[in-house]
This record gives structure tokens, C-alpha cells and sequence, in this order.
């Protein structure tokens, strides 16, 4: 079956070191996300999604390449397990005057599934609210409406 | 002194989004994301060139993301800056729609 892929772009003034970090230590994604990502960042460790004390979302650190590129593997812990369940999310950071490019591609997606409605539906409140944050300070309430 | 406003993201978005081809396209992404030129300008009647200049100032105002797939160009629908003109402009309203229902409310209500 195909998979399909879904492309995210924001614009943040800001540097790639910060946007990195940002996306990388728990104690900042909490912030705007909601969620913690927690791993020890190297290829091949885990991660987890923290949402409080439930693990919402688990994977491998495909690629880190601080602060230019971060490949990490994403799938539902109940999933986790099969092998064609596994997403795949890559964040791409390029500096481009004062911004930063960040692209987020989520790949090897199933058409028409739960992950699939679930990242349409949250990737661009988290990285809105990504945006927001660094700008501002102040993150958007990033979940509103769903909870 | 004249103030210049500068153009910003959501200007460009709001200018991309005024007109009915360029939000086809964004439909037609919608439906199918990840489509080359050929694809998209097979459902829209005007020449290639047309459709290459629309999708131009579409990615222009960070709507449309490009990747690369061998040597085809894929555009795929970026609402990110949708959700941001959300949270700005309808969000906001909403919010103080419902707040002044909630006031008109208690007001009648003290009324009585």
C-alpha cells in the first residue's frame, strides 16, 4: 500500500540552536507542546511523548544532527511493535536571514488512519504555537478544543 | 512621518488565499496531497505557465511546501499559516462572541 507524507513549513525568527532545543528538551516542549519529547537524543536511543505521566507516542532517533536535522521514528506505544505501524518525522532547520525554516515531514503514513487525522490535525497547532513561543515568549493554548 | 506596514506572513496569506484558482489549488491539495505541476494544472483550465506563477505565490506565502521526489517537484498543502489566521482572526472572535452572550445573559437574568 502507498504510504503518504504530509510537509510542514514555518518561518521563526529565531536561530536553529533555539528552534532545535526547543524541539528536543522536555522542559521547553512542555511549554508550547504540552508534551515532553525525552531520549538522549543519539542515534538508534529511544524517545518518548510525554504527556504528563501516559506515554503517548514512542519511537528511535533516526538521525541527530543538532542543529540542522532530527529523524526520529513515531508510532502509537501499542504499535510500536509492528514494523509497518511506524511513522517517520524528520525536522529540517535552515537559516535563512534573520528566520529559521523549519520543515517537518511526516512520512510513511497509512492513508486514512487514526496517526494520519491525528499528526493533520496537530502539526500545525504545535508549530504555531512553536512560533509563537519563540517570538513571543507567550505559546498558544496549543490543544484547544480537543481536551 | 509615514509608517511603512511592513508586509507580513499573514498579509501575504490573505493575499495568496483572494484568489479562486489559487484556492482550487490548495482544494486539490486537499484532496491529494504531494502533486506535480502536470497533476494540478490537469484539473485546472490555463496553461502550465498560469498554474506555475499561482502555485509560485502560493509557496511564496508559505501555503504550499515543496519536496523533492527524484526529479519531480511534489507541492503539498501547508496550513500551518491557515491555522495562525485561525487562532488570530476567527478564535479571537469567537471568543468575544461568546463572551458578550455570556454578558447579555447575565444581564437579563440580574434583571428580573
Amino acid at each position: 500500500m502507498t504510504k503518504t507524507k504530509f510537509v510542514y513549513v514555518t518561518y521563526i525568527a529565531s536561530t536553529p540552536e533555539k528552534v532545535f532545543q526547543a524541539i528536543t528538551e522536555p522542559a521547553v516542549t512542555r511549554q508550547y507542546w504540552g508534551m515532553e519529547n525525552v531520549s538522549d537524543w543519539k542515534t538508534g536511543s529511544p524517545w518518548r511523548h510525554i504527556d504528563g505521566k501516559t506515554v503517548r507516542m514512542v519511537g528511535e532517533v533516526i538521525e541527530h544532527a543538532p542543529p540542522r536535522r532530527l529523524v526520529i521514528s513515531w508510532a502509537w506505544p501499542q504499535e510500536a511493535s509492528d514494523r509497518t505501524k511506524r511513522t517517520r518525522v524528520a525536522f529540517d532547520l535552515e537559516r535563512i536571514d534573520a528566520m529559521v525554516k523549519l520543515t517537518v515531514t511526516h512520512d510513511e503514513l497509512e492513508p486514512g488512519s487514526d496517526m494520519e487525522r491525528g499528526i493533520t490535525e496537530g502539526w500545525p497547532r504545535v508549530l504555531s504555537s512553536l512560533k509563537s513561543f519563540l517570538e513571543t515568549g507567550k505559546a498558544l493554548d496549543t490543544w484547544a478544543g480537543k481536551r | 512621518m509615514h509608517i511603512i506596514p511592513r508586509i507580513t506572513d499573514t498579509d501575504k496569506a490573505f493575499k495568496a488565499l483572494a484568489d479562486p484558482s489559487r484556492r482550487k489549488l490548495l482544494d486539490l491539495l486537499h484532496a491529494s496531497n504531494g502533486q506535480t505541476l502536470g497533476e494540478l494544472a490537469a484539473h485546472l483550465d490555463m496553461t502550465r505557465q498560469a498554474v506555475t506563477q499561482h502555485l509560485a505565490l502560493l509557496e511564496e506565502a508559505n501555503l504550499v511546501a515543496t519536496s523533492w521526489r527524484g526529479r519531480e517537484k511534489l507541492h503539498f498543502l501547508n496550513p500551518v499559516p491557515l491555522y495562525e489566521i485561525y487562532e488570530r482572526w476567527i478564535a479571537k472572535f469567537e471568543r468575544s462572541r461568546l463572551k458578550s452572550l455570556h454578558d447579555l445573559k447575565k444581564r437579563l437574568e440580574g434583571g428580573r
